[in-house]
């Protein structure tokens, strides 16, 4: 049970709406208490995207909706809906209001689906979960309601190469964009074909009919979106291949292919395997001509550079970032902070994943939603040397604190733009030292 | 009867209250016409299609979350605070306009209420909650934002909170601001106002040289104007700490940066603690600002000093305001504000030679607290400066906005809120979003806030390219209709 939580890191269940967003001219249908778009807006900042943010219809639950129900609402603002908004898809979210008052949500969806409307309905009252969670919900109601519909045209598996993969849940990663195209470019070097559902790089609805269609599913995640490869295992018979955190840099890149590649020989894709070899030598070459020329900057640097990181994140970037920064910068992982709620049966492959970065030191690790409480752990903390800081903008003012480095690399944060940047791969690790060290330097004045 | 109740633990919504709507349609005249005398008659009119509005519970915060030594906890499910960081952002970065050299960590926190809360209740967690904020914040006050879910299953955190005040010795302040409860946001600023004044401000020991200025973070403007009379602000509540607030009671006056948000607390100060109001509208244009500090001048008995001042001020900024009369002379434009602040631009814009072509303002609100006529800025903008077509009373619905910019393609546009400046670039409308709200005050504030207009709009290189680029998720059929297609019918 999590109680308290002081600085929160993740938004409540209908903060999957920006799942929606996040897939090519689809809409999100808020049936909602009127502050629940505005909340989600506001955490995750800059995040419209097509029909998100102040576009997105909304119920806007009143007293009289609370009392009487709002299913009658809800059929006039998505009636109304088709005749505002050009979209391709149509997702009704619900808030607490709704779910606690019972409205027969389904009951309204299903008018218009009689009408041929791509219309998903899913119920993500802000009380059942968070937005990590939700995510999977939402996949999985698109899934069911949506993507169902075109199964005639696309029997299950019946593309050798193709995959879809679940890797980021979209704002939540501030670098879903980038670190879904980068994931995209590295399996396409490898010769798969690959839907990643979300973003620009995208089919869109389109790419989402495929998923039936893929040979198996790849899962890059400590525990969020396995519900959703599991929810294909189960109607399409897909197999799945899970990477537990994100790959960053030249070690976990190379692992993540390699192992990739050897599922797939195991489920019969029929690859270019030599050239998918040569692929991973030469994305490597590239990647350690930098770290080459970079190593003189590491060791010789005489003006101070952090030695020491804690990360504020969740699993699947700490255990990804501490891996990376340990063995191929040298900067020392310390105390390290988990804040994505997880769940109880995954706490301890969590904590295993992130103490497996090194074989030569213990790395503490705290797993707790109540990321206050956890800076108030670190305040009570001291090594020696420059520290840095990884985080979310709540963390800027701990690092001034501790005279820390600072990065902002999660959400919620003011502190920085994140466009199209991606942290995952070779290029991504290049783009995390660019990010440690320019910070580091802009400081001399 | 009074509007001010400090006995009951809510207070009622603007809705029933002040009687405000937020659907309407004509000319601003015609709106104040309609209010004349009407003390909340006005009918409201209803939308068959609406997009995300805000609540009360984000705008009670932003009451609460800048006071210096406060605590907040949002009493809900973890996303009902989740965009409270953005007023932690607020405090770090503006803290220096208020001489606060190292501004402490905001201490926002969530009682996270969960699925089985909504069965059992959720009183314990709040308990906990408080208690724990306790040890781990050590503030001076502990406030507690309703939500709808808490609403709902019917916590009662007016009592939880009393006893826990009781234990702590600290105010614990229970402030009602569920989000369904009302279709007006500003009514969060009411109930966390409400809040301040029924458990923070103490009885007057002494009355002191200070003023009460009811703002949100704004430059610190008044400090200078003040000084000239004697007194200092005390500026409630951003910046503010507990103690200050307490003794709010001991001010000379309280004037307010935008009647629209300090309507209650203004009222409660006047009516309970003693401490008289400015009714007049804040001071944008020239006929306001005049009106505005006569009466500072005759409330603290220095009428000759605000004659003299106001003729200072004249000498010194007519001559910038005549040329960017002639610089701005005829350009049109459309505000999309909250109430009275929006009412306050466009009277700012037709002091300056321009003519605003219509407005988008959030709700309206028909008389204010004090029940006072002086107080209604958009009966002041209409007598000084003449009537505005196409004002529009709209609760922040982006789809009438972008149908209303498209037929009218203002040259300019001026927004105070969010989100709103995006759908005039993406037509080509250079836009305006002033977020200090005092930057538009008196005599220089109509100078600054003039260059700036005159800046965007002879600077739109930016804006005519995103229009080319522009992504246009409405449809074709939207952009053909009238603008209110969806207002007070089932369409």
């Amino acid at each position: 049970m999590a109680g308290l939580i002081e600085q929160e890191r993740y938004t409540c269940a209908i903060g999957a709406l920006q799942t929606v967003v996040a897939i090519p001219r689809a809409v999100p249908i808020l049936h909602s208490g009127p502050g629940c778009g505005t909340m989600i807006k506001g955490f995750f900042e800059r995040s419209s995207g097509y029909a998100g943010g102040d576009t997105s219809p909304c119920t806007n639950f009143s007293e009289r909706e609370v009392v009487f129900g709002g299913t009658d609402r809800l059929r006039s603002i998505i009636k109304n809906t088709y005749k505002v908004l050009d979209t391709d898809l149509q997702v009704v979210v619900t808030g607490c209001t709704a779910g606690i008052v019972g409205d027969d949500v389904a009951s309204v969806t299903d008018e218009f689906l009689d009408e041929g409307k791509p219309i998903v309905h899913v119920e993500t009252s802000g009380f059942k979960s968070s937005n990590y969670v939700s995510h999977s919900a939402v996949v999985n109601a698109i899934i069911e309601q949506y993507v169902s519909r075109f199964e005639h045209e696309n029997p299950p598996r019946s593309e050798k190469n193709l995959v879809n993969l679940f890797a980021s849940v979209p704002y939540q990663d501030q670098f879903w964009k980038g670190n879904l195209r980068e994931f995209k470019r590295l399996l396409e070097g490898l010769g798969f074909r690959v839907n990643i559902l979300f973003g620009p790089h995208s089919g869109g609805v389109k790419e989402w009919q495929t998923i039936p269609r893929a040979n198996f599913n790849v899962l890059v995640s400590p525990w969020y979106g396995e519900p959703i490869v599991k929810n294909l295992k189960r109607r399409y018979g897909q197999p799945y291949f899970k990477f537990s955190y994100l790959p960053i840099g030249g070690n976990e890149t190379t692992r993540f292919l390699e192992e990739l590649l050897d599922y797939a020989r195991k489920h019969h894709a029929e690859l270019d395997w030599k050239r998918a070899r040569t692929f991973i030598t030469e994305e490597e070459n590239a990647y350690y001509e930098e770290l080459d020329n970079l190593a003189t900057f590491l060791l010789e640097f005489r003006y101070g550079l952090p030695n020491h990181v804690h990360i504020f994140h969740d699993a699947g970037y700490v255990a990804g970032l501490t891996r990376f920064l340990l063995h191929e910068t040298g900067i020392v992982p310390k105390e390290q902070f988990v804040v994505d709620n997880t769940p109880e049966k995954y706490k301890a492959q969590v904590e295993a994943d992130i103490k497996a970065a090194s074989d030569q030191r213990e790395i503490p690790v705290y797993i707790d939603p109540d990321a206050g409480a956890l800076q108030d752990i670190l305040r009570g903390i001291r090594h020696s040397g420059k520290g840095l800081i990884i985080g979310s903008g709540w963390d800027k003012e701990l690092a001034e604190e501790k005279d820390c480095d600072f990065l902002s690399i999660a959400c919620p944060t003011p502190y920085r733009i994140v466009l199209t940047t991606n942290y995952i791969g070779y290029t991504g690790g290049l783009r995390v030292i660019e990010d440690i060290y320019n910070n580091a330097l802009a400081q001399y004045q | 009867m009074s509007k001010v109740n400090l006995e009951i633990p809510e207070v009622e919504i603007r809705e029933i209250r002040l009687g405000s709507i937020t659907g309407f349609q004509g000319t601003a005249g015609e709106l104040v016409g309609a209010c004349g005398g009407c003390s909340g008659r006005l009918k409201d009119k209803n939308r068959s299609f609406s997009q995300c509005l805000g609540c009360g519970t984000s705008n009670a915060a932003c009451t609460l979350t800048l006071i210096q030594d406060a605590a907040i906890i949002s009493h809900g499910p973890v996303g009902c605070s989740t965009c409270l960081h953005e007023f932690a952002f607020t405090y770090r970065v503006n803290a220096h306009l208020r001489q606060i050299e190292h501004p402490t960590q905001r201490k926002i926190f969530s009682t996270n209420l969960e699925e089985k809360d909504t069965i059992y209740g959720g009183g314990k967690k709040l308990e906990a909650a408080i208690r724990e904020v306790y040890r781990r914040a050590d503030p001076k006050a502990i406030f507690v934002i309703t939500t709808c879910a808490a609403g709902i299953i019917g916590d009662d955190v007016e009592t939880i909170t009393n006893a826990a005040e009781a234990e702590l010795g600290i105010p614990v302040v229970a402030v009602f601001c569920e989000g369904f409860r009302s279709k007006i946001w500003t009514s969060g600023f009411d109930a966390g106002y409400h809040g301040i004044a029924r458990k923070i401000i103490k009885p007057p020991r002494e009355k002191r040289n200070i003023i009460n200025v009811i703002n949100f973070w704004g430059s610190d403007v008044f400090r200078e104007w003040f000084a000239e009379f004697g007194y200092e602000p005390n500026y409630i509540t951003p910046f503010s700490t507990v103690d200050t607030l307490s003794y709010s009671s001991e001010a000379a006056l309280t004037v307010q940066a935008c009647s629209t948000l300090g309507s209650y607390l203004g009222a409660a100060l006047e009516q309970v603690y003693g401490v008289p109001e400015i009714r007049n509208s804040p001071p944008y244009g020239i006929a306001q600002t005049d009106r505005w500090f006569r009466e500072l001048g005759k409330i603290l008995g220095k009428e000759q000093e605000a004659e003299a001042f106001l003729q200072r001020k004249k000498e010194e900024y007519m001559p910038k305001i005549e040329a960017l009369r002639e610089r701005l002379k005829g350009k049109t434009a459309y505000v999309t504000a909250g109430a009275s602040h929006g009412q306050s631009l466009l009277a700012l814009l037709s002091e300056l030679g321009m003519k605003p072509q219509g407005a988008a303002i959030f709700h309206h609100d028909p008389v204010y607290d004090n029940e006072s006529p002086d107080a209604d800025t958009l009966a002041h903008t209409v007598a000084d400066y003449g009537d505005v077509p196409n004002y529009n009373v709209c609760n922040k619905q982006e789809f009438e906005l972008v149908n209303v910019l498209n037929r009218i393609h203002p040259d300019i546009l001026l927004a105070r809120h969010g989100g709103m400046t995006l759908w005039g670039a993406k037509l080509g409308i250079p836009s305006l979003l002033i977020g200090d709200e005092h930057f538009g005050m008196g005599y220089e504030g109509l100078v600054a806030y003039g260059e700036r207009i005159a800046d965007a709009i002879e600077n739109d290189e930016f804006v005519k390219n995103l229009r080319k680029h522009a992504v246009n998720p409405y449809t074709k059929w939207w952009m053909e209709q009238d603008p209110y297609t969806f207002l007070g019918r089932n369409f």
